[in-house]
């Protein structure tokens, strides 16, 4: 059996030191006015490998909300984010989620990328009780790694990404499929989703090809590409993704086979740098399309307006300071998410938040609108993951033209959590 | 891919790694060999290095080779004057005591890695190259014709990647020609040798050692310049060349030149051909432990004589 | 003798009060601050008290948090048993590359122990498929019961890492008091002269790498289990540069030196964080300043300047 904490000592000892200098910074706070603004605890990564990605969920992040503030806030309260640098690392983050929970008296917590950070600071969030909203496309929290305190609501997992890509990849580009991606977890996802995906599809992966991590040149790599590969598949994240496409480039030359790579090789890269000419006509996953397409929606007119990106995906005060485009819409959707969630169960303060989830779990069909520009969304309540529209497309005259649209239908696979049976 | 072009290209690719290994630890070595202290600061040297090229070759127009050369030139410069200033202001204070100088330097890393991320950012950024052709390499195969030239797939370098490893022996022998038959040279040698007997004979020892210092930066500079156009300028890219130049530096016997260059050569091209043979990540753990066992068992270093 | 006692045992009472009083957030923290304390702790009795500096420490914190996590993960073990294997783990490797590194001496045994940390790391990675590389895993709340106590709750957390600490910080004050503990100080003074005096050099130097290693896993194993997660990052440089930089912020060679200097580098970095993203631009200034005006460390200068009894 489990024996419960010893509060009641603890709050006896308080009451017998009697002076209220001497009391915790959270009883003081106890008593919070209705008016007071709703605190979202924003886990950023402003230093680290994740830099790049977290300037960028930074400025969505603000946009989001202050459309949400311009608009009357959530149950006519103010948002106030609350922004700690997580370092791009997994004890920072478990630390921020702390200071969120216990210092800044957040009502959530909200933002990561990095996997090793989302499952670093998970179990933090779990034992405090902190709903915890994460925007890390990594299948950690749908595998049921996680806890009931932590969702996706506002990104597709890896393993949904890239089990939708095989059929393309196997009906129009080739049968013979080669893999490079980052041997660490993230790279993993890929690797294990990919290979039976593409096998189920009648394809063969017939080399995998794992980059170790901190890796700064990848040429001596490349000849382990077998000969008869038809599709070589590429993912890979941190800052020296661009040496990594530009070396690819070099080695091929004019020989090479097609070429299908998740954008993540190119997140925060501009596609016209010198030296990627080469991919032309090659092929990427994209989580929203980087480059505005024809027949862009309005709400996805309106999400580049707020955010200031302009048709290229680059931001509109420094055309070379390219977004994440790809991923970033989740922090968007996410807040807004939050907000419905925190309005259909009539949140009010902390007491509230296991009704908070209960509302995002009972959340299904998110159709496409101002609060979704991604496109049209499918949640799950039990695995607390979302699934979505994937883009695939090619780079045509330097600009990435979406050429597929996959239904949400060709994301989803069976449950493997179910974590409404956990108690909160 | 067959062995043979494998093999060649691996060995191409470690050439490119050796050159610009041997810059680095060689300005390791130097200061170690003349100052006797470990600069745990100098892969952020390096860092500097190339994003100083970036922020040069971004603010001289025209032709991307205009950019490059003044790189070339100010870069090292610039970061050997900051690094002779920290000498100055830290090292000399705490009269090179080898342990309070490995704080001192790690202190130093942090201020310079933390300084670039507050003016520099976060960004990985590229320099262009100034040329940058791409070099199909031959090979040789038996037909029934007899022994036939052709070009095997993905088989190829860059005529950047040749340049670089051009340079760097060219700024080697300037650097051997300087420590061996200039006057400073033989200051340095002989402030190395016995540095109390070159007080005594009137050698500017302060003096000396701030200028090996700046020098030493100026070698991981000028080597970071050269890998920028293939790499990207990033905040923390230094963590990488300082491992390896320590590794290099011990293999090579502490503060010898010609040993320090050898075993540049010799970890570059491990690194390339052992990734041939074993996956990725095993080929880095093994690399990592042969490097850790030769120092146990032969710890004067593959090429060094028995120190004291 | 007895206000050695005094002072240790008080700073061990006063921890124990600050459970009581202190605030969610800070109650919290301490709990952390005195598990790495722990590790800061068997850094010191190999870089404070024997003289020898070794980089590559994470190793051995991350042998005992994965001896830890793996046991239970993989195993099925329970706390107790899985915190003794991966005191375990420490202990093999902190032997075996003891045995190894020990051979060479300088800034060569620093740059040995760099590197067999860097193999670690790389061969936690390297075994993804049980270890989940740098994502790590978390280990339950469920997995977390250690004799019926809830380690997940924040009060229990705290009373374990706080006993955890206490056991810690008096066994090594007894060590450096024990003749055992003397003869590595006199190693790191003057290596020729212990040799001289008959005493086993190599045999001692290799016992004081073993504990320092067995505490460090120690801490590891706690942390892991404490907070609930592993994770190839703590193998990292990085966690090999830490207890440095702690025990010289506290003072090398004191035995309150490591804590000291945990908690006040924690705070640094936690209040500077909310200044600028450069939080580390601090660390660093700090680090230069400390070696330029006070070398000796925080509790140093105390006992430089007057308490000369300090151990």
């Amino acid at each position: 059996m489990t024996l419960k904490p010893t509060d009641l000592t603890r709050r006896g000892a308080l009451k017998g030191l009697g002076a209220a200098a001497t009391l915790p910074l959270w009883t003081r706070y106890a008593g919070a006015q209705s008016a007071e603004p709703i605190k979202i605890g924003f886990q950023v990564h402003r230093t680290g490998i994740g830099a790049a990605y977290g300037r960028w969920y930074d400025r969505t992040t603000q946009a989001a909300v202050a459309m949400i503030n311009e608009a009357g806030g959530i149950n006519g309260r103010p948002v106030e984010i609350i922004a700690e640098d997580d370092g791009t690392d997994a004890k920072r983050g478990a630390e921020v989620i702390e200071k969120f929970a216990t210092q800044h008296n957040c009502d959530i917590a909200y933002g990561t990328l990095f996997s090793h950070v989302v499952i670093g600071s998970a179990p933090r969030a779990g034992e405090l009780k902190l709903p915890y909203f994460v925007v890390s496309e990594g299948h950690h929290v749908a595998s049921g790694m996680l806890n009931r305190y932590t969702l996706q609501p506002g990104i597709t997992d890896v393993k949904s990404q890239v089990q939708a890509m095989a059929p393309f990849i196997t009906d129009q580009l080739g049968k013979k499929v080669t893999m490079i991606f980052p041997d660490y977890g993230f790279g993993y996802d890929h690797r294990d989703n990919l290979v039976p995906a593409i096998e189920a599809n009648g394809g063969e992966v017939i080399e995998l090809i794992a980059i170790p991590p901190t890796e700064t040149s990848f040429t001596k790599y490349f000849p382990k590409i077998p000969r008869e590969t038809e599709v070589l598949y590429h993912v890979m994240v941190g800052p020296a993704v661009l040496t990594f496409v530009k070396e690819l480039g070099e080695f091929f030359g004019p020989q090479a086979p097609e070429i299908f790579g998740f954008i993540d090789s190119l997140e925060a890269v501009n596609i016209g740098s010198p030296g990627l000419e080469f991919l032309e006509g090659t092929y990427f996953w994209e989580g929203m399309c980087r480059h505005a397409q024809p027949d862009q929606s309005e709400f996805e007119t309106l999400y580049r307006e707020k955010v200031g990106v302009d048709d290229r995906g680059a931001s509109l005060a420094d055309p070379k300071d390219v977004s994440t485009y790809a991923h970033m819409f989740g922090c968007w959707e996410t807040l807004n998410v939050i907000k419905a969630g925190m309005e259909a169960s009539g949140y009010s303060g902390p007491s509230d938040r296991a009704a908070l989830i209960e509302a995002v779990e009972a959340m299904t069909d998110m159709p496409e609108g101002v609060e979704h520009p991604q496109g049209p969304k499918l949640f799950n309540g039990k695995t607390h993951q979302v699934f979505g529209q994937q883009y695939i497309s090619q780079v045509q005259d330097g600009v990435l033209t979406r050429v597929h649209t996959t239904s949400i239908e060709d994301g989803m696979y069976p449950d493997e959590v179910d974590y409404t049976t956990q108690s909160f | 891919m067959e062995l043979g072009p494998y093999l060649v290209l691996a060995t191409l690719e470690g050439a490119v790694m050796a050159a610009v290994l041997a810059l680095t630890a060689c300005g390791l070595s130097l200061v170690f060999g003349v100052m006797r202290v470990v600069n745990v600061a100098h892969g952020e040297f390096f860092m500097l290095g190339a994003v100083f090229a970036w922020w040069i070759a971004s603010h001289i127009g025209g032709a991307p080779a205009w950019g490059f050369v003044a790189a070339l030139i100010l870069a090292p410069l610039i970061v050997g004057a900051i690094a002779a200033a920290a000498d100055m202001t830290v090292l000399r204070r705490i009269d090179y005591d080898p342990e309070r100088t490995i704080v001192a330097t790690i202190g130093l890393l942090y201020i310079l890695q933390q300084a670039t991320l507050m003016t520099y950012g976060p960004d990985a950024r590229p320099v262009e190259a100034p040329f940058n052709t791409r070099i199909a390499i031959p090979w040789v195969e038996w037909t029934e014709a007899g022994w036939a030239l052709y070009w095997p797939w993905g088989v190829a370098t860059t005529s950047y990647k040749m340049f670089v490893i051009a340079a760097a022996v060219a700024v080697l022998a300037g650097l051997w020609g300087l420590m061996t038959r200039t006057r400073i040279g033989l200051l340095m040698r002989a402030t190395q040798l016995d540095r109390d007997m070159a007080l005594a004979f009137g050698i500017p020892v302060e003096r000396v050692y701030a200028l090996v210092f700046g020098l030493g930066a100026g070698l991981a500079a000028l080597a970071a310049v050269l890998i920028v156009p293939i790499q990207q300028a990033h905040y923390l890219m230094g963590h990488d060349p300082l491992l390896l130049s320590f590794i290099v530096v011990i293999i090579g016997g502490l503060g010898s030149l010609p040993g320090t260059i050898l075993a540049a050569i010799l970890i570059g091209l491990t690194d390339s051909l052992v990734s041939v043979f074993f996956s990725p990540t095993l080929a880095k753990i093994l690399a990592t432990l042969l490097v850790a066992l030769v120092l146990v068992f032969r710890p004067q270093g593959l090429f060094g004589s028995r120190a004291s | 003798m007895s206000r050695v006692l005094a002072l240790h045992l008080g700073l061990v009472a006063l921890l124990l009060a600050m459970h009581f009083v202190l605030p969610a957030y800070h109650h919290g923290n301490l709990a952390r601050v005195m598990v790495l304390a722990c590790y800061a702790i068997g850094f010191n009795i190999l870089f404070g008290y024997t003289g020898l500096l070794s980089l590559g420490h994470a190793l051995f914190f991350a042998a005992g948090m994965y001896g830890m996590g793996l046991a239970i993960t993989q195993l099925g073990a329970a706390p107790a048993p899985a915190l003794l294997a991966g005191l375990i783990a420490g202990l093999v490797v902190a032997g075996i590359t003891g045995a190894l590194a020990l051979r060479t001496v300088g800034v060569a045994f620093m740059i040995v122990t760099l590197m067999f940390a860097q193999a670690g790391y790389l061969t936690i990675l390297y075994f993804g498929d049980i270890t989940h590389g740098d994502e790590g895993f978390v280990i339950q709340p469920a997995q977390r019961v250690l004799w019926g106590l809830d380690l997940s709750d924040p009060s229990w957390r705290y009373l374990a890492a706080w006993a955890l600490f206490s056991a810690c910080l008096i066994a090594s004050l007894a060590l450096v008091r024990h003749p055992f503990g003397r003869t590595l100080t006199a190693i790191r003074e003057n290596e020729e002269r212990a040799r001289l005096l008959g005493y086993d050099v190599a045999l001692r130097k290799w016992v004081a790498v073993v504990i320092s290693g067995g505490i460090s896993a120690l801490s590891g194993a706690a942390y892991g289990l404490l907070f609930g997660y592993a994770g190839a990052s703590f193998a990292s440089v990085q966690y090999s540069i830490f207890p440095l930089l702690w025990v010289l912020l506290g003072g090398a060679g004191t035995v309150l030196g490591p804590f000291i200097g945990t908690l006040f580098m924690f705070y640094l970095i936690d209040l500077t964080s909310g200044i600028t993203t450069a939080y580390m631009l601090l660390a660093g200034v700090v680090l230069v300043l400390l070696t330029l005006f006070a070398p000796q460390g925080l509790v140093g200068e105390v006992r430089r300047r007057g308490w000369g009894w300090l151990p």
